[in-house]
């Protein structure tokens, strides 16, 4: 029986929203602590690391992550190993997140000039005291915009989770239609929803940008 | 015995070959002018003095240490040979006060106290005592260099390097660099110098080393070299610059 789109539905959807910022909240700190790896991997200078490291984020960046979400829920099962929604999405979220953020942080190391290792090289830092001292806090400033930025998108990307069944708001939207059969009204809720969340981590990314220019 | 010592230093990028064998003493309190051409390759010799550029044949030795040895301790001897490029290369993320603090802390193992009365020692001597706050992005080029040089002299060295440090600076702001570098000589500082300023080499350098093609083209007193030079080829660079 189709029944009328009610506050309760509103409700509904904001509890199916915590799914989706807490998969993306996993797959940002998956990815990140992968991703740190990474970008390390594609740095150090030892070739068939940074081999490794650019396979892996050819892989990742170059099929689609609904395909990645795929492998994940009916591969994993086949291999014996059977997950449930939940844990395919975090996983293939966490590998996701990790192949653009390392590069990301990669791009965001090596855009710092050279002469500032060399400076710090001249003044006797070691590798590491250049690396961690003159360097990262450098990098730090140039990633902030585009790591939140990608952020940004990995909420959106939760999103294609639904297809497998995980009940995060897409899924939760998709439900609620199918009983109110009012499509428009859900999903601008739900894309309001969706707003919110990113607009929030864009504004932060704004006072994180200008926290850290005040102190350079 | 001398401070540096260069035997048949030669130093290749891939097929060109920059360096051709240099041999070059520097003892304890001279000032060494290097001039020449751009790509003779009076850098690329500062530059592997402190051991930033890794050499192909030859050997070089300063206050010491075998520079050129397989697993020489070049951290341990950067700490005591200073130098200062032409871009500056402050940490903008460090305001001037930090920036000089940095080495001593990590490097020297200064305390903090201590490194800063030491910050702003080195900022006085180069006139920028007010600027112990200051970002390097909030300083004139020539501000800036002053602190660059403030942060190597903060190390104590035994040895400063300069590379071209006022090519890179507005006119009016060469000055304020050049009396810092005199005020060294002043103190009988060892330093070698590749600069373009030459009435500066006249007047301060002992010695000029003129660089062509890769080699040492002439090597002298500074102010008979620059009235007098031997060869053609500093006779037809110094008309160049002087003009």
């Amino acid at each position: 029986m189709i029944r009328e789109f009610a506050s309760a539905d509103v409700f509904y959807l904001l509890l199916a929203a915590r799914w989706t910022i807490g998969l993306a909240l996993v797959a940002a700190i998956g990815g990140g602590l992968l991703g740190l790896l990474i970008a390390l991997a594609r740095i150090l200078p030892f070739a068939p690391l940074n081999w490794l490291a650019i396979g892996y984020i050819n892989i990742i960046q170059g099929t689609p992550l609904l395909g990645q979400l795929f492998v994940f829920f009916f591969g994993l099962p086949l291999l014996g190993f059977p997950v449930g929604a939940w844990t395919a999405a975090a996983i293939s979220l966490s590998l996701y997140a990790s192949a653009f953020l390392g590069e990301i942080w990669r791009g965001a190391l090596q855009s710092v000039a050279k002469r500032q290792w060399e400076a710090g090289a001249a003044l006797g830092l070691t590798y590491r005291q250049r690396f961690t001292h003159v360097v990262i806090p450098q990098a730090v400033r140039i990633s902030i915009a585009p790591t939140v930025g990608f952020l940004v998108q990995l909420v959106k990307n939760t999103s294609l989770t639904a297809l497998i069944g995980f009940v995060e708001l897409t899924r939760a939207s998709q439900i609620i239609t199918a009983a109110t059969f009012a499509p428009l009204t859900v999903y601008l809720t739900a894309a309001a929803i969706y707003f919110v969340i990113c607009f929030t981590l864009s504004q932060l990314s704004r006072v994180l940008e200008r926290r850290l220019h005040g102190a350079r | 015995m001398a401070l540096v010592r260069m035997e048949g230093v030669v130093k290749r990028f891939g097929a060109l070959e920059v360096l051709k064998s240099i041999d070059l003493s520097v003892e304890p309190g001279e000032i060494v002018a290097v001039i020449g051409r751009s790509g003779s390759g009076k850098s690329t010799m500062l530059r592997c003095v402190n051991g930033l550029e890794p050499v192909q044949e030859g050997l070089i030795e300063v206050a010491g240490i075998n520079v050129t040895a397989p697993g020489a301790d070049l951290n341990a001897l950067r700490a005591r040979v200073g130098m200062v490029f032409q871009s500056f290369n402050l940490f903008p993320h460090l305001n001037v006060e930090r920036n000089i603090m940095l080495a001593l802390k990590l490097v020297r193992k200064t305390p903090k106290a201590e490194a800063q009365d030491i910050a702003v020692r080195m900022l006085e001597k180069v006139g920028l005592g007010d600027k112990r706050l200051a970002y390097p992005d909030e300083l004139s080029g020539g501000q800036q260099q002053r602190v660059a040089i403030a942060r190597s002299l903060a190390m104590e060295p035994t040895l400063m390097l300069f590379d071209e440090i006022t090519s890179a600076l507005d006119p009016e702001l060469v000055g304020d660099v050049l009396r810092v570098l005199e005020g060294l000589a002043g103190e009988g500082m060892t330093m070698m110098l590749v600069t373009h300023e030459m009435s500066f080499a006249r007047n301060v350098a002992d010695r000029l080393v003129f660089m062509h093609e890769g080699r040492i083209h002439e090597d002298g007193p500074a102010r008979e070299t620059l009235t007098d030079p031997q060869t053609a080829e500093l006779q037809s660079f110094l008309n160049a610059v002087l003009h």
